[in-house]
């Protein structure tokens, strides 16, 4: 009874986070976007005459989704077409199975690992799953009974034949170095350090690799600059052309959460995971208390920064709009103020005190932090690249992908090989 | 045919093999935008985004917005419908029907003035060939909107009361 109830907290844990972040990656794509490109982006939607910068945007835009009529084609496959849509979906999420977000959580003197499903082949599972996605975009193409959803359907199966290769290849490169396909091996393997300073990460290991790899996962979630199956300028919106409403909005999230999906798989494989660099799991229980007091106090410093910049704003723009907008810097000032004061307050608990069992929850709590982080930062990787790099065109991807990627991680696997059976390295 | 080489007669330089590597001018990128959405996040309001039913954009004296129609002291239209905005109008969108005026010092009145505003080009030309300045586009009004195309045939009585600041 205690797996199952471990488990479906792990799932709602994952969940969530996956389903939170969705929102706020659409924000940072529309107001990121419009930053790099000199726009004030996203500020009209308000709840109360106050904008969030933005932020109310993405209920506004569920809002819409959710109320409109879903208009299908008529000589659609209908099964496939409401099929698709689900796939998509579903393979997104379930990915996150096998990734682990931290080590382990000891409570009550119980050690539950941080991962859904600690499998052997998780790696492989991964790549599977990964690639059963590209099925929902193929059949959103052909079923839609559409030639542009049918040309990104085609270019989504080119495509994902061609850079799941590259990807295999790159990451069969750790395989030998660690010796497994397990997830969770594969991140504590990287908790070590090299020559004594460099952590050993998969990236330090393998910067040959990853660059395959984050290619091919770029390729793998269709975003620039290969979103090829969508192409709005070419072939309109590609293979989601004919979806609308709820169904459009499924294939919408599901982009962002193959990105999350993505940014974890970058962070778990090539970045440490929930691998803190020269912290090991030890050091971080032994050092909680200060880690702790250092870190309320780089939360106050950063959030009294921000709330002296609101108060600054509050000076400038005093009653520029004549409404409610003009309460906005007062609200963030206020609320980082809150923020800090919080943090403040958190040091009445005397957390340079803590325990041995709050230390062990405390380093787990940090090692959770530092994966969130790492799929944060890549997560506004995949945003930053849409906004800096052109689409390929459709000779350039498969030249890339065949003549460049694949020679490039036949190679870095060959020379991995070669360096571990010279050092006697490997597994 | 293939698409490696450069087209005949390009004067473009080959790129060298670090430019050629891509990888390097991807970071190059990278940096390019992140400085404009560093500077973007920290200097808000120097952006040229105009908030625009708030803040409007200033035009000169010359720009050309929606017509108006001048009137005499006694409010008649100073037109006497002599047809010469109508015929040097390129888009053909000034219908104008002529009628005998009272006063026998004024030969003609427009009956009925009308412009189709969608039709109309905005170039003044109208303006130009009026003899007795009674067509202007000076109103500077250009937010011309509604819900049904015969909306935007406005009539005579719309373009006397059609005045600079869009009001009276």
């Amino acid at each position: 009874m205690d797996i199952v109830l471990e488990s479906l907290a792990k799932i709602v844990f994952m969940f969530l986070l996956i389903m939170g972040m969705v929102p706020a990656l659409i924000w940072a794509e529309r107001k990121g976007a419009a930053f790099i490109q000199d726009r004030t982006g996203p500020n009209r939607a308000s709840i109360a005459g106050i904008r969030l910068a933005g932020l109310v945007h993405p209920i506004a835009d569920v809002l819409k989704l959710v109320f409109k009529e879903d208009i299908a084609p008529t000589h659609r496959h209908r099964a496939l077409y409401n099929l698709a849509p689900w796939l998509v979906m579903t393979v997104a999420v379930s990915t996150y199975a096998v990734i682990p977000f931290g080590d382990y959580l000891e409570l009550g003197g119980k050690r539950i690992p941080l991962v859904v499903a600690d499998l052997q082949v998780g790696l492989l599972y991964v790549l599977a799953v990964a690639s059963l996605g590209t099925y929902g975009v193929v059949l959103a193409g052909w079923a839609a009974n559409n030639k542009f959803t049918f040309l990104g359907g085609i270019r989504a199966t080119a495509q994902m034949i061609s850079y799941e290769i590259s990807m295999g290849l790159a990451v069969m490169g750790l395989m030998l170095i660690f010796g497994t396909l397990r997830l969770t091996d594969i991140v504590a393997g990287q908790g070590g350090l090299l020559f004594g300073f460099l952590p050993m990460w998969g990236v330090v290991l393998q910067p040959l690799g990853f660059v395959l790899f984050i290619t091919a996962v770029y390729a793998e979630t269709n975003r620039n600059p290969f979103d090829l199956p969508e192409g709005e300028s070419e072939i309109v919106a590609g293979y989601h052309l004919e979806y609308s409403s709820l169904k459009f909005a499924l294939f919408f999230m599901a982009e962002y959460c193959h990105m999350v999906v993505g940014a974890a798989m970058i962070s778990a494989l090539y970045f440490g995971g929930y691998q803190i660099p020269w912290l090991p799991r030890p050091r971080l229980e032994q050092n909680a208390g200060l880690l702790l007091v250092i870190m309320l106090a780089a939360i106050i410093a950063v959030s009294l920064w921000f709330a002296v910049l609101f108060l600054r704003r509050v000076q400038r723009e005093k009653g520029k709009f004549g409404d409610a907008r003009d309460r906005e810097p007062v609200l963030g000032a206020g609320l980082w103020l809150v923020i800090a004061a919080a943090a403040a307050g958190a040091f009445l608990l005397r957390p340079w005190e803590i325990g041995p069992a709050g230390a062990s929850v405390a380093a787990t709590v940090f090692q959770v932090g530092a994966f969130v982080g790492k799929v944060v930062f890549f997560a506004w990787l995949f945003i930053w690249v849409r906004w800096t790099l052109p689409r390929f065109r459709y000779d350039q991807l498969m030249r890339l992908g065949w003549k460049v990627m694949l020679p490039l991680g036949l190679a870095n696997l060959v020379v991995t090989a070669l360096v571990l059976a010279a050092v006697g390295g490997g597994k | 045919m293939s698409f490696e080489g450069l087209p005949k007669g390009s004067t473009d330089k080959r790129r060298s093999l670090l430019e050629s590597m891509y990888l390097l001018e991807v970071v190059r990128g990278l940096g390019v935008t992140a400085r404009h959405l560093l500077r973007n996040i920290f200097h808000t309001g120097d952006m040229p985004t105009m908030q625009y039913p708030e803040e409007k954009r200033v035009y000169g004296d010359r720009f050309r917005g929606r017509h108006r129609l001048m009137q005499r002291e006694d409010g008649t239209p100073r037109c006497v419908a002599c047809q010469m905005c109508s015929t040097y109008c390129p888009a053909d969108c000034i219908y104008i029907t002529a009628a005998e005026h009272p006063d026998p010092a004024i030969e003609k009145y427009p009956a009925t003035f009308d412009i189709d505003l969608l039709r109309c080009v905005y170039c003044g030309l109208c303006e130009e060939a009026c003899p007795c300045d009674a067509i202007r586009l000076d109103t500077g009004i250009y937010e011309i909107a509604a819900d049904h195309r015969d909306k935007f045939i406005v009539d005579k009585e719309f373009l006397l009361r059609n005045t600079t600041d869009g009001t009276r």
